[in-house]
C-alpha cells in the first residue's frame, strides 16, 4: 500500500486491486478512527477524509498502516436480494461476446454472489463483482442518451443497476423493479461498498 | 417569509453540506465559499449549519413580509435596502415589506445572504444545500420562490458589523499541496504549475473552475483508474490544464490530481473572477500534515 498526500484533511491509499481496496475500506470502517469524516473506495484506492482539526495525518498514516486487511468475502455483510428481469436491449451482444446460450448466461448471472466494491458514476450507482464472473464486457462505443433507472447493466467485469434515469454506456441486460436510490430514505442507497447482493429471477 | 423578486444568473440555497455520504456517491456540496457563508451566519446569530442563500454575480432581490435581522458577505457587491446602499459583513434589520438587493460585485463572485433563523426547508441526507449536478436538495431558486425563516438560531447576535479584507480583483496567490498524482507529472511540470500565470475562465461553477494557462507536461501517459477526490483538486485532464475542484466536484474522478488547495484558499480560488490571474505556490511537501 501507498499512502499518498491529498490535501490537509485527507490521504489517498494505493492498492493492488479492488479486493484489498474494499477490504481495506471495511478495516477502516470497522476500527472507528476518530475524526474520519469519508472513506471511499474505488477501483484500487481508497480517499480517507478526516474532519479539521481532529487527527494529524501522519498519525491517521500509522493506524492505517497497523490495520489487518480485511479479505472482502470474509466479512459478515448485509445481504440484498435484487428481483431481476433478464429483457434488456443488449442481452443478446452480451451473449455473444461471452460466447454463451442466453440460459447458459442468465444462469451464471443468477449464481454469483455480487459484491459491491465501489460508488461512482452517479449517487448510488454501485459497481459490483464476483469471483466467478470473469467476463470482460466492453461498454457500448457511445453512450445511450436515456437509460431508465433499474436498468441492469454490465461494463468491464462489473455489473451495475442505474439508481435514476441518466445517459450510459453499459450493456444492458435486465431491469429491476427495486428502487436502488432514494434520497429521502437514510441511507438512500441500497448499494453500498461491501453489500451483498444476489439476482432473483422474477419471471 | 422571504419571497425573491430576482435571482441573478445563480442563486441557491446552501448550508454547511453532506459530509459523511461520499461512499453512496452522494457529493459534499455546501457554502463554495465556507468562510464567507460561516460569517454571515455568525453575524445573525445562527447556529452554524442554518441555510442561507448563495448567489453568484448578484442580481438577488428579495422581498421580506416580517422583520428580520440579516447580513450579506462574500464578494464585493453593493447591498442595497429600499434603494439606499448599506454595508457588506454587519447585521441589517429588514421589516415588513422590505426589499434588499445585491448587485453585481467588483471584486469576488458569490455573496452569501444569511437570514435570522436560516431558511426552513426539509433537509435531505442531514442537508438543506442544493447539488446541483446530482440534483439533491432544493432546486436551484427562482423568481416567486417563497422561504419559511426557520429557528436556526443560536443565542443574540454578537457583533454589528466585522472587518473582512475585501476579495481581490487583481493577482491571487494560491497555497497548493502536491500530490496525490504529483509522480504523474515531470518536475517540469511541477516549475510550470509554480512559474506561471494562470487564468480563471468562465467555465466555472459549483462543480469546479477551469483554468486557462500553459499546458502541464505528463511524465506517465495511460488511464488512470477513477479514485476519491476531494475539494480544492487540482485535477489534470488531457488539455494539461488544471480544473479546480468545488463543493459540488464529483465523488471520483478519472484524471490524475497533481496537488491540492489549501483549505483556506478554496474560497480565493473560487472568488476569482473570469479573466483573473491566479499564481499557485507550493506550500508543504508531500505528506505534510496539519
Amino acid at each position: 500500500m501507498r499512502i499518498l498526500s491529498c490535501g490537509e484533511h485527507a490521504l489517498l491509499l494505493d492498492l493492488d486491486d479492488v479486493e484489498a481496496a474494499l477490504g481495506l475500506q471495511q478495516a477502516i470502517c470497522d476500527a472507528k478512527l476518530p475524526g474520519v469524516v469519508d472513506v471511499v473506495p474505488a477501483e484500487h484506492t481508497v480517499l480517507i477524509s478526516v474532519a479539521p482539526g481532529t487527527t494529524r495525518l501522519s498519525q491517521l498514516a500509522e493506524q492505517i498502516s497497523a490495520l489487518a486487511p480485511v479479505r472482502a468475502s470474509t466479512t459478515s455483510c448485509r445481504e440484498v436480494e435484487i428481483p431481476v428481469v433478464y429483457d434488456g436491449p443488449d442481452l443478446l451482444r452480451v451473449c455473444e461476446m461471452a460466447g454463451m446460450s442466453e440460459e447458459a448466461l442468465v444462469d451464471r448471472h443468477l449464481r454469483q454472489i455480487w459484491t459491491v466494491a465501489f460508488v461512482g458514476f452517479a449517487p448510488g450507482f454501485g459497481y459490483m463483482t464476483a469471483n466467478a464472473w470473469t467476463h470482460v464486457i466492453p461498454r457500448h462505443s457511445e453512450s445511450r442518451l436515456e437509460v431508465r433507472a433499474g436498468a441492469i447493466g454490465l461494463a468491464g467485469r462489473y455489473c451495475g443497476v442505474y439508481p435514476s434515469d441518466s445517459p450510459g454506456g453499459w450493456q444492458i441486460i435486465g431491469h429491476t423493479t427495486l428502487a436502488v436510490w432514494c434520497p429521502k430514505r437514510n441511507p438512500p442507497a441500497v448499494l453500498r461498498p461491501g453489500t451483498r447482493v444476489r439476482f432473483v429471477r422474477t419471471c | 417569509m422571504l419571497t425573491v423578486l430576482a435571482t441573478g444568473p445563480l442563486t441557491t440555497i446552501q448550508d454547511c453540506g453532506r459530509p459523511g455520504h461520499a461512499a453512496m456517491g452522494v457529493r459534499h456540496s455546501g457554502a463554495v465559499d465556507a468562510a464567507s457563508y460561516a460569517l454571515a451566519n455568525r453575524l445573525v446569530g445562527n447556529k452554524r449549519n442554518a441555510a442561507a442563500l448563495e448567489t453568484t454575480f448578484g442580481g438577488l432581490m428579495i422581498r421580506s413580509s416580517e422583520a428580520v435581522e440579516v447580513a450579506v458577505t462574500g464578494s464585493t457587491a453593493p447591498v442595497v435596502l429600499n434603494g439606499r446602499p448599506e454595508g457588506r459583513n454587519a447585521v441589517l434589520v429588514l421589516r415588513s415589506g422590505d426589499m434588499l438587493t445585491i448587485g453585481p460585485p467588483t471584486a469576488g463572485v458569490r455573496s452569501y445572504l444569511a437570514v435570522r433563523g436560516g431558511i426552513e426547508i426539509p433537509q435531505v441526507l442531514g442537508s438543506r444545500s442544493t447539488d446541483t449536478l446530482s440534483g439533491i436538495g432544493p432546486a436551484v431558486v427562482k423568481v416567486g420562490d417563497t422561504m419559511a425563516i426557520g429557528n436556526q438560531i443560536d443565542g443574540h447576535p454578537l457583533l454589528d458589523q466585522a472587518p473582512t479584507a475585501d476579495f481581490s480583483s487583481a493577482e491571487v496567490t494560491l497555497r497548493v499541496i502536491l500530490g496525490p498524482r504529483n509522480d504523474w507529472f515531470g518536475t517540469s511540470a511541477i516549475d510550470v504549475l509554480q512559474g506561471s500565470a494562470w487564468t480563471s475562465t468562465n467555465h466555472s461553477n459549483r462543480i469546479g473552475m477551469r483554468l486557462a494557462g500553459p499546458k502541464l507536461p505528463r511524465a506517465q501517459y495511460g488511464e488512470l483508474a477513477s479514485e476519491g477526490v476531494v475539494n480544492g483538486a487540482l485535477q489534470v485532464p488531457p488539455t494539461g490544464r488544471p480544473t479546480i475542484f468545488l463543493a459540488d466536484h464529483p465523488v471520483t474522478g478519472g484524471y490524475p490530481v497533481i496537488a491540492v488547495l489549501r483549505t483556506t484558499d478554496i474560497a480565493l480560488a473560487a472568488q476569482t473572477q473570469p479573466g483573473q490571474v491566479i499564481r499557485f505556490v507550493i506550500d508543504g511537501d508531500i505528506g505534510t500534515v496539519q
